[in-house]
């Protein structure tokens, strides 16, 4: 086997969201002489973000002064906000709760946006590179972080060699800066090995869907914001929608249900179709066409979750550390700020990433999480309860001496038949897609079937014994891309694992109860295309 | 021996292909473009015979908007020697590219052309066979295996019956099918390495190429929806169904 290639850099970015750009950008402002890269497993830039997306632009005048005349391809001023508890077939319009209210903001695909900031990134000098994945850490003789190492590509199902195989290289640089989004692969390593959540309570999640629709002219009203919550969630499960007017006919729609629900049989993936199917949004999607679909994890543990973003060699912006603002369900304008801090600390410290993490605890990042800390935990104990919690936590502004706690999301899985499970109250749905397969089409996802199944799951044996007695194979249900089945053969009951089908939503890797899903990256370019999301 | 490829730009393979409302054309905003498969298999070939020592330098060649230099970039890293961007914001249509071909073919004097049998926008499988007429040259269509010795080129293509081999004189016109090669993986260096590769931009209008198009395109629309089916309870009720429908 001949020597594995290697690059140098001083900064390594791993993940071309708007963390990863954002301090790209603010590295080369500062500091030109620096040489910094980004990769990014998607094949091209954008093409595996999703989000809302609404933006507060204040990060972004800070970052980039005069972008507002060379806006993205998307982007809506926020016009008006509406607020809306369901029922099944109608609902009333609530106040808008402080946090919620957008004017001054921006409705973006973040996407696009982030296909719009790479060139940005790369005048600079920055090299981006789309399509490489980093499947591993590499560590130097001290136990620091020295970089990343790409995948293989051109390797069989089997691990064997195929024709075209390409060894991945090794990216060294003095710091690697980990920007790959909610629960990201290479971050969750880090976190085990240099023990950075030890005086953290554990990161909580939520799971958005979301589709791109074009409707019929004539129904939109671009900049409108519309946020529900209520049916088709029952009281003691976290979830709301979204949907946002844009221009050229167009709807951002999702539906974002908390990965802290406890029935077994849930399916996030049905509550969003069957809340596409209320009165009030069918309405305005009847005779439409989905242009396209996906889903993500969001990051919802906020301040009391979130790890120690320092380690020697690397540190974390963004989501992947954790520092999305529940209420408000942004956390764009946060990745920017935390990736604009690391690069300016950085530069002001030869490359040093001690330090970082308590100025990020004294910037208003961690201050705007402080005040919502108390916000997402107060739903655990039922809608109404959470809502009164709402309320005051708002009113004082966080200044409750207390701070509720958080529980990992897979703990809260409940028994089969240990607890009442809520009785749903579905509708018959006509709007597409038919099912998850049908969903997964508009996701435009790809990869090569002739390649390792990227989703690690420990123990199969388990899934046919304890799991399916005592959950019922919930990794059917949570999917939203229908990786998982449990199919039956002449060799019995077995676990089947539809990989190409993965949207790279890190669902599985969350939520499933025996924590033995790891979720690794597939060849580099593999996974979703998405459009505009 | 100098091989000069075509490499043109093309939405991606993995993208639903979306028609604008106004039926003006197919959306390109935020899409992704990626090089035409069949031109990646023909510039891996052009590679392939340069490092058997047939071929000293591979040059590839797009036409488009200013923006196309970072698809040539591509081309560069996957191993090409140098790039020529015919520079035009208008979309080229078969014969006006086969012309411009064939004033870089005269410029640049190449043993072979390789090109794509056809691009997966508008599949019109013409350019390899327009510039071989206008060269006067011999051409090879949908090869499936090239063999370069004494001047001479060997092509085996694909057709209906099967596989034909012929033989032909350089220099010639190959254009490639599926089955030629498998194109190789771009590594991180060679990107790096592409950036200092050269790429000269030719303006499109300095040729002197007659840029009078033949076809016009009236509308585009998608495929008709397929209407819903229906559940049927038994094979009565089906064969009944099928008899309405005047199907049996």
């Amino acid at each position: 086997m001949t020597e594995r290639e290697t690059m140098e850099y001083d900064v390594i970015v791993v993940g071309a969201g708007p963390a990863g750009l954002s301090f790209a950008i603010r590295l080369k402002q500062l500091k030109p002489d620096v040489t910094v890269c980004v990769i990014e497993k998607a094949s091209t830039i954008g093409a595996q973000i999703l989000s809302g997306a609404v933006i507060e632009p204040q990060p972004l005048d800070a970052l980039l002064p005069g972008w507002r005349d060379n806006p993205p391809p998307i982007c809506v001023p926020a016009a008006e906000d509406e607020f809306w508890l369901l029922n099944k077939t109608g609902g009333r319009k609530l106040p808008v709760p402080p946090g919620m209210k957008n004017h001054g903001n921006f409705i973006v695909s973040l996407g696009a946006l982030c296909a719009w900031l790479a060139p940005q990134a790369e005048a600079l000098g920055v090299d981006v590179f789309p399509g490489f994945a980093a499947a591993d850490t590499i560590y130097n003789e001290d136990g620091s972080v020295a970089g990343v190492r790409i995948g293989d590509m051109g390797v069989a199902k089997d691990g064997s060699h195929k024709a075209g195989y390409t060894q991945g290289i090794d990216i060294k640089a003095k710091v690697t800066v980990l920007a790959e989004g909610a629960r990201g692969s290479l971050t969750k390593q880090l976190i085990r090995r240099f023990a950075l959540d030890k005086d953290s309570d554990p990161q909580g999640y939520s799971i958005g869907i979301k589709e791109l629709w074009q409707v019929p002219a004539g129904r939109v009203t671009p900049g409108k914001i519309v946020h529900s919550f209520g049916w088709p969630a029952d009281n003691h499960t976290y979830g709301g929608s979204f949907l946002y007017h844009l221009d050229k006919d167009r709807i951002a729609l999702g539906y974002v249900s908390g990965l802290d629900y406890s029935d077994p049989n849930y399916q996030p993936w049905e509550a969003f179709q069957q809340w596409k199917n209320h009165p009030l949004v069918k309405s305005l999607l009847e005779g439409g066409t989905i242009l396209s679909a996906g889903a993500r994890a969001i990051v919802t543990g906020g301040y009391q979750s979130l790890p120690k973003v320092e380690m020697p060699g690397a540190l974390l912006i963004g989501d992947t550390a954790g520092l999305l603002n529940v209420p408000k369900i942004k956390g764009t304008h946060q990745a920017i700020r935390s990736g604009m801090l690391a690069a300016e600390h950085l530069v002001a410290n030869n490359l040093e990433p001690t330090g970082y993490d308590s100025k990020l605890r004294g910037s208003e990042v961690m201050s705007e999480l402080k005040k919502v800390r108390n916000i997402k935990p107060g739903f655990k104990k039922g809608l109404w309860f959470g809502m009164l919690n709402a309320a005051w936590e708002t009113l004082t502004g966080g200044a409750s001496p207390w701070t509720l706690k958080n529980k990992a999301d897979w703990s809260s899985l409940h028994k089969l038949g240990r607890q009442e499970e809520p009785k749903r109250d579905y509708a018959q749905r006509d709007l597409a897609p038919r099912d998850r397969l049908a969903g997964v089409y508009f996701a435009a996802t790809e990869h090569d079937e002739d390649q390792p199944i990227h989703l690690h799951v420990e123990d199969t044996s388990v899934c046919v014994t304890r799991c399916a007695q005592e959950y019922g194979n919930p990794c059917t249900r949570f999917c939203p891309a229908n990786v998982y089945e449990m199919v039956e053969d002449d060799a019995g009951k077995r676990l089947q694992i539809n990989a190409a089908n993965c949207v790279h939503c890190k669902t599985c890797d969350i939520k499933d109860p025996y924590q033995i899903i790891n979720w690794v990256t597939p060849e580099g370019g593999s996974g979703p295309n998405y459009q505009n999301l | 021996m100098k091989i000069l490829v075509g490499y043109k730009r093309v939405v991606d393979y993995n993208v639903r292909i979306q028609v604008k409302p106004d039926g003006t054309g197919v959306v390109t905003d935020g899409v992704k473009l990626s090089a035409n498969p069949f031109d990646d298999i023909a510039l891996e070939e052009a590679l392939r015979l340069r490092e058997k020592g047939v071929a000293e330098e591979v040059v590839v060649v797009g036409i488009g908007p200013a923006d196309l230099t970072a698809h040539l970039r591509n081309g560069l890293a996957m191993g090409a020697n140098r790039a020529i961007h015919v520079v035009t914001a208008d979309a080229v249509q078969p014969l006006t590219a086969a012309r411009v071909l064939q004033k870089l073919v005269e410029k640049e004097q190449p043993g072979l052309v390789i090109l794509g049998k056809q691009a997966i926008d508008d599949d019109a499988n013409q350019t390899g066979q327009m510039l071989a007429a206008l060269w006067d040259r011999p051409q090879a269509t949908f090869a499936s295996k090239v063999e370069i010795a004494n001047g001479k080129v060997t092509v085996t293509r694909e057709v209906d019956a099967g596989l034909e081999t012929i033989e032909a004189e350089l220099p010639a016109v190959i254009t490639t099918d599926l089955r030629l090669n498998e194109p190789r993986f771009i590594k991180l260096p060679d990107i790096m390495k592409a950036k200092s590769k050269p790429i000269d931009s030719i303006e499109f209008a300095s040729l002197g190429v007659d840029k009078h198009d033949q076809l016009k395109t009236t509308h585009y629309a998608a495929p008709a929806k397929r209407s819903k089916g229906v559940m049927v309870k038994d094979a009565a009720e089906l064969v009944a169904a099928l008899k309405q429908k005047g199907l049996l």
